[in-house]
């Protein structure tokens, strides 16, 4: 049996830096954390996917506007008019042209979809997402820390947005909704802006509560520590209590939650493209492809296939990281 | 060091007081959560306290569990409102001052906490921590802050090399230097030491201790040193307070407290140290066994509130609430019966200062003739063999 040379990089504990005087100097937290981080294989790994995912998003809307991705335009002659407007070929009709295929029944090229949906369905998740770890982590905060009636308030409202039905809400407000945001923002109303926002609004303001318990909880044990009661003497002002005392204690579990919401939220923008009130189709987004693929269950395999493929690999991968990160960032997280 | 280094430490009787505390009183509501909420008692966990701590000197306050020596010092730290009663710094009475008013007088007071697993951020460098203060308050200019920590962590005793190490990398005995090198940041003329060394070994404790010492004579620190260790106390506090249920009921110097305790419960406390010397010879001293538990400071017995546990208890302790009454030059008993063990007086002495009789049922026409519970002590005093007052 022999150790793979990486086995024994793990193994090594950090070295510290020896200055031409002997002495040691130490390492900035930070550097530290990253050091950690880097030595895990499998973070390393995710990350780099979801860094992957992240350049994807954020080059393929320029090769739209350049022109080199087309994930609107129609070319009916890929298709098999008369099966409905399955692809010509296997595979969805994957050739040099069209590496992942085409669309059934419009013919776009299916990469450059993929793509640009991959841009809308993580802008929509991850802006949902901040918007309920903020929410969440700064009422969760001010509520196990204040106690007394701010701590009352806060739980009934956590009660209350827990209890309301938001699915039936989204449904049945969305008309209104997506209505009365076309009217405020600027801009064409037939474009996708409205639907994401509402979409966004909606998923992050009944996101929150759950963080905002699950914060509050680990803050009323924090508060009873020492060091708060040494910081106060120190005349730290609440502010400071609060973000530089409380949250740094708080990094694990926000991002584990963050880890847990952000997938979450691709799936859910696919349920509710599904129903019917996401980002509409031309715009394309994971969830939506994934939705007319249903369509094409049995004709059209890779219509389903890569979509899911996608979905499934960036929610696992965003776990993972998670995982890394938190183990980063705990300094008693040496194994 | 020396063996002299750390003697224990002297009483210097000309200090002036830097803390004088008066009445101090901390009572916390007791909530009955039902659909409306109300206050259904209070628990009287500090009860009209009062002492005085010199100028680079160091009150010890001991007592079991529950009997609200943390209580004081949160109360002198104000990291709690005190109910009623007066705390004097450095001659202003800072017991309501609002949070805005404090922040000028954090500087002068600091705390050093029990447990240094829980009174250290672990998500701070030890720099961190050490600098904190400096920062809020703006000592020292951004880029002496460094230096300044570092002289701290080696007045501490700990390798000024390791400020950007995290309170995990180190042991209970350093954490707790830390947590020392904290509370010197800002130079504090009074540090209240909540029982600084109970989370350590022995071993670690001594060092402590020493480090203390140093320090105290080093900046000239007072200190309201809280413990439950009676070995610990003798070592470094020349004047020591005895709380029991919320108030004090002996004060007296090192040596008058240890060698003659007057009130029957410090004769009880004293006599569970387990004696090291007595156990060599072989001898063994009688202990005095306390029955029953310590009554809720919800509902304190009436009179005196150790007359429940007391072996001496009469009648006039169940009515009238013994003053803390001065019985040397630096002595004060709150007890009817104060005495040497063995050696209590059968009639009680306090019936005149009362005006009560033996049974304690007020004499019409009498008045309490000195006023009670006042910090600090007079230059007169009542003899208990002769009954009269005398003076030095």
């Amino acid at each position: 049996m022999s150790f793979q040379e990486s086995q024994l990089e793990v193994s090594e504990p950090i070295d510290p830096k020896i200055t031409p005087t002997g002495l040691i100097a130490g390492q900035s937290p930070t550097q530290l954390a990253l050091g950690r981080f880097r030595r895990d294989r499998l973070s390393m790994i995710s990350f780099w996917i979801v860094v992957f995912y992240f350049l994807a998003g954020i080059v393929s809307p320029i090769l739209v506007k350049v022109g080199v991705s087309k994930p609107l335009a129609n070319d009916q002659k890929l298709l098999n008019i008369d099966l409905g407007g399955v692809p010509n070929g296997a595979w969805g009709g994957t050739s040099w042209h069209h590496l992942l295929g085409v669309e059934p029944r419009t013919g776009t090229d299916f990469l450059s979809r993929l793509s640009y949906g991959i841009t809308f369905s993580l802008t929509i998740a991850i802006s949902a997402t901040i918007v309920a770890v903020v929410i969440g982590v700064v009422l969760g905060i001010i509520s196990g820390f204040s106690g007394g009636w701010v701590d009352a308030i806060i739980g009934r409202f956590i009660d209350m947005t827990l209890s309301f039905p938001q699915t039936l809400m989204l449904l049945a407000l969305s008309a209104t909704g997506v209505a009365l945001f076309a009217k405020i923002l600027p801009g064409d109303t037939s474009d996708a802006i409205p639907n994401g926002v509402y979409e966004v609004l909606v998923l992050g303001l009944f996101g929150w509560p759950s963080i905002a318990r699950l914060i509050r909880g680990q803050v009323l044990s924090i508060r009873e520590r020492e060091f708060i009661d040494a910081a106060r003497l120190s005349g730290a002002s609440r502010r400071r209590i609060y973000f530089k005392e409380i949250l740094p204690n708080l990094w694990a579990p926000v991002l584990v939650q963050f880890t847990l919401i952000m997938p979450a939220y691709v799936s859910a923008e696919a349920a509710l493209s599904f129903l019917g009130v996401g980002i509409p189709v031309p715009t394309p987004t994971l969830g939506n492809i994934l939705g007319d693929s249903v369509n094409f269950s049995g004709s059209d395999f890779s219509y389903f296939f890569y979509p899911a493929l996608l979905l499934a690999i960036i929610v696992v991968s965003f776990n993972l990281l998670g995982d890394g990160l938190r183990d980063a960032l705990d300094p008693k997280g040496d194994r | 060091m020396s063996e002299l280094a750390h003697a224990a430490t002297q009483l210097d009787v000309t200090a002036p007081p830097i803390l004088t505390v008066q009445d101090l009183q901390m009572y916390f509501p007791v909530k009955y959560h039902g659909i409306f909420q109300r206050t259904i008692g209070h628990v009287q966990a500090v009860d009209g306290v009062s002492f005085e701590v010199p100028k680079g000197g160091s009150l010890g306050l001991v007592g079991e569990s529950g009997c609200g020596k943390s209580t004081t010092g949160r109360l002198i730290t104000r990291l709690y409102e005190p109910t009623d009663g007066e705390i004097n710094f450095d001659g202003r009475n800072i017991a309501h001052l609002s949070q805005r008013e404090l922040l000028p007088l954090r500087r002068e007071i600091q705390m050093i906490f029990q447990d240094p697993a829980t009174s250290l951020n672990p998500r701070h460098t030890v720099g961190a921590i050490v600098a904190a203060p400096l920062l809020i308050h703006k000592v020292v200019p951004k880029n002496k802050v460094l230096p300044r920590v570092q002289e701290l962590l080696e007045v501490v005793g700990l390798n000024p090399e390791h400020y950007n190490r995290y309170p995990h990398e180190f042991s209970g005995g350093q954490r707790q230097r830390i947590g020392i090198a904290r509370s010197l940041t800002l130079q504090p003329k009074l540090l209240v030491a909540d029982e600084p060394v109970s989370a350590l070994d022995v071993s670690i404790q001594a060092q402590v201790i020493n480090l203390l010492q140093d320090v105290q004579r080093e900046f000239g620190i007072g200190f309201l040193f809280i413990a439950h260790d009676l070995a610990i106390v003798r070592h470094f506090c020349p004047e020591i307070a005895v709380m029991y249920l919320g108030k004090i009921v002996e004060i007296a110097d090192r040596e008058t407290l240890y060698n003659h305790p007057h009130h029957p419960y410090t004769q009880a406390l004293l006599s569970a140290v387990p004696d090291v010397k007595q156990a060599a010879i072989g001898g063994r001293r009688e202990r005095i066994r306390l029955e029953g538990d310590v009554p809720s400071p919800i509902n304190p017995p009436s009179g005196c509130r150790f007359r429940t546990r007391c072996s001496m208890a009469q009648e006039i302790c169940s009515k009238v609430e013994p003053p803390l009454l001065q019985v040397g030059s630096r002595h004060k008993v709150a007890c009817h019966f104060p005495g040497e063990l063995g050696q209590a007086p059968q009639r009680p002495v306090t019936t005149a200062i009362c005006g009560v009789d033996d049974q304690g049922n007020a004499v019409s026409g009498a008045t309490a003739d000195i006023q009670l519970n006042a910090p600090g002590y007079d230059t007169t005093w009542l003899d208990l063999k002769t009954g009269q007052r005398t003076g030095a």
